[in-house]
């Protein structure tokens, strides 16, 4: 059966192998746009805002639910990527 | 991610392989004009069960409609391109029937298709089968360690050009392993040297979707069913290929 193309921003083929997406919630806001997220297994994470939300001027607020690309080499780090309504 | 299988694992997607090989045979043997589409789906849904295997594509969830899949296997005549619904539509002189079949047996998922002339097709229709054919082929041969994903996808394309053909773009091959799907997505067209690298102990079902209007498709009302937005002939060849360390295997041909 085929499978219809998933396009992720706009490449089918991933460059990002491997990175975990999670989401949390904004525990408290650091210098240099990090924050320190826990995420719903309870880990807590430093995250810096990615880059698409700063070109955006998105801000985010300790309280924010938001999602987070962690990669698998560092679980501790990870990327800001969608704040939640 | 890819996930790589072991040779004891290929070994058991082997089992799969055969029984869809064989499956696509007995349909070929039964395969003239006046035979309904749901008669096969019968006799192909027999022969799984028969084998203790599990139809892979009944109950299937779409990622289209999010309805369920309500057969044992594909049959698309023509302007259908791929998942079209066997029901009461009798198979004709000169048409173009592409058989799309699944299993799961002992965990492992087997996924492969075939496309048959029936009677007398025209010129146009033996040149897409034959293309189509070639592309397969063409690109199982990619399938070694150091290459990469879109050699194969390359040489689909590049075959299809040499008959003015167009790829269908909107869908594409997987990997397959424990579930039917998996990753990587294997598009049916682009430049070669891109994408992972081909590694020992994956496994990838390639199907090219050759057209001979243009490569712009759509989905019917019953939300399955793709069709060329040209209602122009498309040919559709399936099979899963495991890259060993001595080359591609092919799991579904006996």
């Amino acid at each position: 059966m085929s499978y219809f193309k998933i396009k992720r921003g706009g490449l089918a083929i991933s460059i990002k192998e491997g990175v975990i997406e999670a989401e949390g919630t904004i525990l408290e806001a650091l210098p240099n746009a990090m924050f320190r997220v826990e995420l719903e297994n309870g880990h807590k994470v430093l995250g810096h805002i990615s880059g698409k939300m700063r070109m955006h001027y998105i801000k985010i607020l300790p309280g924010d639910k938001v999602r987070v690309e962690i990669s698998p080499y560092d679980l501790t780090r990870g990327r800001i990527i969608f704040r939640k309504k | 991610m890819i996930i790589c299988k072991s040779a004891d694992e290929i070994r058991l997607m082997q089992k799969a392989g055969a029984l869809v090989a064989e499956v696509l045979l007995q349909l070929e043997k039964i395969l003239r004009p006046g035979v309904a589409t749901g008669y096969l789906d019968r006799i192909a849904e027999d022969l799984m069960v028969k084998k203790s295997a599990r139809p892979a594509f009944k109950g299937y969830i779409g990622r289209i409609s999010s309805r369920a899949f309500p057969a044992s296997i594909c049959v698309s005549i023509n302007e259908e391109v791929v998942h079209g619904i066997p029901g009461k539509r009798i198979i004709r002189d000169g048409d173009l029937v592409s058989i799309d079949v699944g299993v799961e047996l002992n965990g492992f998922y087997g996924d492969a298709a075939r496309s048959y002339k029936i009677g007398n097709t025209s010129k146009i229709v033996d040149r897409l089968y034959n293309a189509t054919l070639d592309a397969l082929n063409a690109s199982i041969d990619k399938c070694k360690t150091g290459n990469r994903l879109t050699d194969i996808s390359h040489a689909i394309e590049s075959r299809a050009d040499r008959d003015g053909f167009s790829v269908v773009r909107d869908f594409v091959g997987h990997g397959i392993g424990k579930k039917m799907h998996e990753d990587p997505q294997i598009l049916n067209y682009g430049l070669p040297g891109q994408g992972p690298m081909l590694k020992k102990g994956m496994v990838l079902a390639i199907e090219p979707m050759l057209n001979i209007g243009d490569s712009d498709v759509e989905v019917l009302n019953d939300l399955w069913t793709v069709v060329t937005a040209d209602r122009k002939c498309s040919c559709h060849f399936e099979d899963t290929v495991a890259v060993t360390e001595s080359g591609p295997l092919i799991l579904t041909r006996l």
